[in-house]
């Protein structure tokens, strides 16, 4: 009668713990303002070294001096104590996610998106700078135990139809703020035919509906994926759970869809869409910068010539080399895609694709807020092959005409 | 220190607003939390900055939502806003305003306008607006606790010290 949240929180729903931290992370961004709090505690050192990771992934390489300086302090208080990932490892979400997070764990990201490690069956939240420095001083945080929302899988994906369909189409069914306060939990019969890549891609999305974490029981599926890096797997059963809200989600009634501007949770089928002229597309993010996300775009591409500007960036250097040792980033660089070094790109509005006033982009980003990729630009969100198809148009399109 | 009790005029924002809006992605590399200020809200209402010393908050439903970026708290704090009330916020933001020492209240006062009298407090949980009183859930005493110092640095300091 428990949720994986409740089970891994060992407390009732609604009530507060303490609980230590297995793994604490953060990136070039968050880290060095965590830095600036943690220096003016003054505490006495990192209390649990061993479950620090500092990740540069948000402007990696660094743009200006200012970037860099910052990135240079951090990076020194980080290799003197934690676990430190240069620019190229990735994005720490995906970093963390490539054998480092473990089922049963409590995990916490400074960074929203840090829900994405949920896929695996851990306690996944993101939190704000001064937590995480409270985190590097005890070893320990605060938590409530959320309600849960049960959203349960039927069904399979048509032809065209993609992981980030689904996390679009379920955040617009639950809204912005459906989800507040509470955890997301996959189940249903499809949920154990979700591979890890479209469980990622689920639960990075389940904070833009406000919620805390998305979760999937640890199954045969997380253990094949923990196999492939050395790691054991502790399988999790539901226990019964009882949710506060409980929605079903039929896999073959999805369709390819867009979030338009500039609200995630306002979709829109991309069928509806195409015509719409383009000035970028970027493909990547820790929502779909995967290799098999890129393996989907290329597969589109190969042979052909994009018609926009088009921005591809690794999640992470495993991604990268994946794609580079299939043949997938020649086949994405033959087709004009520009690549970028694996890291979160464009997506944060900071460097390397920065919109310009009065454009039109289309990315396969978690977040489409207003002025986030550059200031009086409109952008739309989508899954890996409807921004392939619409590259090679220039102007949003269905990917089902060209697969 | 943070009051945990005050008044002011109130300030009204709309639902769903993001971090990005609060503090916009550009300004966010520096360590002088004085320019966050500065540009708070910029690209909701470039007038809204100058408005905030002193002020009350009151926005819509899902205030904070987006980006853990503690910016946008810091950047409300640094700007002179003694409260933000809202009837739901996004749980990051949420943390992240006890934690910079700025009193959180979820409440829904859909009467209150621009330049309304709004007095609050937050141990006993009610507000006031223009003499109109409304109860709500009052903060755990951990987050009290973490307010009554002025935010997570002080809660530490003192916490190491004992």
């Amino acid at each position: 009668m428990v949720t994986l949240s409740e089970k891994i929180l060992g407390a009732q729903a609604g009530t507060y713990v303490d609980r230590k931290v297995d793994k604490a992370f953060c990136h070039d961004g968050t880290g060095i303002q965590a830095k600036i709090i943690y220096d003016a505690i003054g505490a006495p050192g990192l209390a649990n070294p061993d479950a620090v990771y500092v990740i540069y992934d948000h402007i990696a390489p660094a743009n200006n001096s200012q970037t860099a300086e910052l990135q240079a302090e951090l990076r020194t208080f980080a290799e003197n104590g934690a676990h430190f990932r240069e620019i190229g490892s990735g994005i720490c979400h995906q970093v963390m996610a490539e054998g480092l997070v473990h089922p049963g764990e409590v995990v916490i990201g400074a960074d929203s998106h840090s829900c994405t490690l949920g896929a695996l069956g851990a306690f996944a939240t993101g939190v704000g700078a001064s937590d995480m420095a409270g985190i590097w001083v005890s070893g320990e945080t605060w938590l409530r135990v959320p309600d849960s929302i049960g959203l349960h899988l039927s069904g399979s994906l048509k032809a065209g139809v993609e992981w980030k369909d689904v996390a679009l189409s379920y955040v617009a069914e639950l809204g912005m703020d459906g989800g507040t306060y509470d955890a997301l939990e996959f189940t249903g019969e499809a949920a154990p035919s979700v591979p890890m890549e479209g469980r990622l891609t689920l639960c990075n999305m389940a904070v833009e509906a406000g919620a805390k974490t998305g979760l999937f029981y640890a199954d045969t599926e997380t253990r094949r994926y923990l196999a492939g890096y050395s790691v054991p797997c502790h399988m999790q059963l539901p226990e019964n759970p009882v949710y506060v809200r409980e929605c079903d989600l039929d896999l073959s009634s999805l369709e390819p869809v867009c979030a338009v501007p500039h609200r995630v949770d306002t979709i829109q089928p991309v069928s509806q869409l195409a015509g719409i002229a383009l000035d970028q597309v970027f493909i990547g993010t820790c929502t779909n910068g995967r290799f098999e996300d890129l393996t989907r775009a290329a597969r589109i591409l190969k042979g052909h010539r994009v018609k926009v500007r088009t921005i591809v960036v690794p999640a992470s250097e495993r991604d990268y080399l994946q794609a580079i040792t299939t043949g997938v980033a020649a086949d994405l660089v033959k087709a004009g895609c520009i690549m970028g070094p694996p890291g979160c790109g464009p997506c944060l509005g900071a460097h390397m694709g920065v919109l310009g006033e009065g454009e039109v982009a289309l990315s396969t980003a978690n977040r489409n807020f207003k002025n986030r990729m550059g200031v009086g630009a409109s952008y739309y969100l989508c899954s890996p092959s409807t921004a392939a198809a619409s590259a090679l148009v220039g102007e949003i399109a269905d990917p089902r005409e060209v697969l | 220190m943070t009051a945990l009790k005050g008044s002011g005029p109130a300030v009204c924002i709309g639902e769903d607003i993001d971090t990005d809006l609060v503090i916009a992605g550009r300004y966010l590399r520096t360590k002088d939390w004085s320019l966050w200020a500065k540009h708070v809200f910029e690209d909701l209402d470039p007038t809204l900055a100058s408005r905030l010393q002193g002020s009350v908050l009151v926005a819509g439903k899902n205030m904070g939502c987006g980006s853990s970026r503690e910016q946008a708290a810091r950047a409300l704090h640094e700007a002179g806003v003694l409260a933000v009330i809202a009837p739901s916020f996004a749980r990051i933001f949420f943390r992240n305003c006890i934690n910079v020492g700025l009193p959180v209240l979820e409440c829904n006062i859909p009467e209150c306008r621009d330049g309304m009298m709004v007095t609050f407090d937050c141990t006993e949980g009610w507000i006031t607006v223009d003499g109109i009183r409304h109860e709500f859930l009052p903060l755990s005493s951990r987050m009290q606790e973490i307010l009554s110092n002025g935010g997570l640095v002080e809660y530490w300091k003192r916490r190491l010290e004992r």
